[in-house]
C-alpha cells in the first residue's frame, strides 16, 4: 500500500504535499485573486489600502535604485535628486494614505468577523513604517539628521532600549533602513494582505446591532 | 531650508505649521472619502 496518489503524484507523507494542501484550502486560486467584490467595496473609503500598496511599491522601487547607485549620485546629479525627493515624496504620500486606511478600519471595527490577526499585521506593519521612516530620516547624512539622532538617542535611553541598538551610528542604521525594516516590513506586509484575501473585506456595520455579516456580492 | 520653521502654539501643545496643513488635508481626504460618490456604482 502506498499514500501516492497515482494520478497526480501526490505523497501525502511530504510535508510539501500537506504545506500546499493546507496553503490552497486557506487561499484557494479564485479567493486569492478574486474576480468580484462584495457590492459595500464600491466606496472611496476602501481604496485606501491599495493606495497604500502602491505608494510602497513606489517607496521600494526608488529605495532600490538609490541603494544601487549610491550616496554620490543620490547626493550629486540631478538624476539622483530626482530619485531621492521621489523616495521621500512616495514615503509623505505612504504615510498619508497609510493613516487615511487607519482610520477608515478603526471606525469600521475591522476586526470583526475573526479578523483580529488581519487588524493586528496592519497595526504592527504601521510601527514597522514609523522604524523604517525614521532609520530613513537618520541617514540622510545632514544637520537634520543629526538632530533627529541626537534627540532620538536620548529619548531612547530614557525608555531603556538605548543599549539594543544605537541610533548615532550611521552604517548600523542604514543597514537597518535598507535591509533590516523593509524586509519585517514586507513579511507582515504580504501577511496582511493574504490575511485580507482569506477573511474578506471588512463589511460595513449593518443598520442595528454591529456585527459581520457577509453582504451581497456585484461584478466590479 | 534656511530658516527655521513656523510652528502653532496651544499650551504645552505644539506643532509645525507643515505638519498641521497635512493633518488637516488628511481629514479633509477622509471625509471626502465617506461622501463622495464612488463611480460606477450601481443603483439598487
Amino acid at each position: 500500500m502506498t499514500s501516492t496518489d497515482e494520478r497526480t503524484g501526490t505523497d501525502e507523507r511530504m510535508w510539501t504535499a500537506r504545506l500546499r494542501r493546507r496553503a490552497v484550502t486557506a487561499w484557494p486560486p479564485e479567493r486569492l485573486l478574486p474576480d468580484r467584490q462584495p457590492a459595500y467595496v464600491a466606496s472611496w473609503i476602501y481604496v485606501f489600502g491599495v493606495l497604500t500598496l502602491a505608494a510602497l511599491v513606489v517607496v521600494l522601487v526608488s529605495g532600490g535604485v538609490l541603494a544601487l547607485e549610491g550616496p554620490q549620485w543620490y547626493h550629486d546629479s540631478p538624476q539622483g535628486h530626482f530619485v531621492n525627493s521621489l523616495h521621500l515624496w512616495s514615503v509623505e504620500l505612504f504615510f498619508f494614505v497609510m493613516v487615511i486606511h487607519l482610520w477608515g478600519k478603526f471606525f469600521m471595527a475591522a476586526w470583526r468577523g475573526r479578523r483580529a490577526l488581519t487588524w493586528v499585521t496592519g497595526a504592527v506593519a504601521f510601527l514597522g513604517s514609523i522604524a523604517t521612516a525614521f532609520t530613513g530620516y537618520l541617514v540622510q547624512s545632514n544637520f537634520d539628521a543629526q538632530w533627529i539622532s541626537t534627540q532620538a538617542k536620548d529619548g531612547l535611553n530614557a525608555v531603556g532600549v538605548g543599549a539594543w541598538f544605537n541610533v548615532l551610528n550611521y552604517g548600523q542604521m542604514l543597514l537597518f533602513h535598507v535591509v533590516l525594516f523593509p524586509f519585517v516590513l514586507g513579511v507582515l506586509v504580504v501577511w496582511h494582505v493574504l490575511l485580507v484575501r482569506r477573511r474578506g473585506v471588512v463589511p460595513p456595520f449593518p443598520d442595528g446591532t454591529p456585527t459581520a455579516q457577509p453582504a451581497e456580492e456585484v461584478e466590479q | 531650508m534656511d530658516h527655521p520653521g513656523y510652528y502653532l502654539h496651544w499650551g504645552v501643545v505644539q506643532i509645525s505649521l507643515a505638519n498641521a496643513i497635512v493633518i488637516v488635508l488628511m481629514l479633509v481626504v477622509f471625509v471626502v472619502a465617506l461622501i463622495a460618490p464612488f463611480p460606477g456604482r450601481r443603483r439598487r
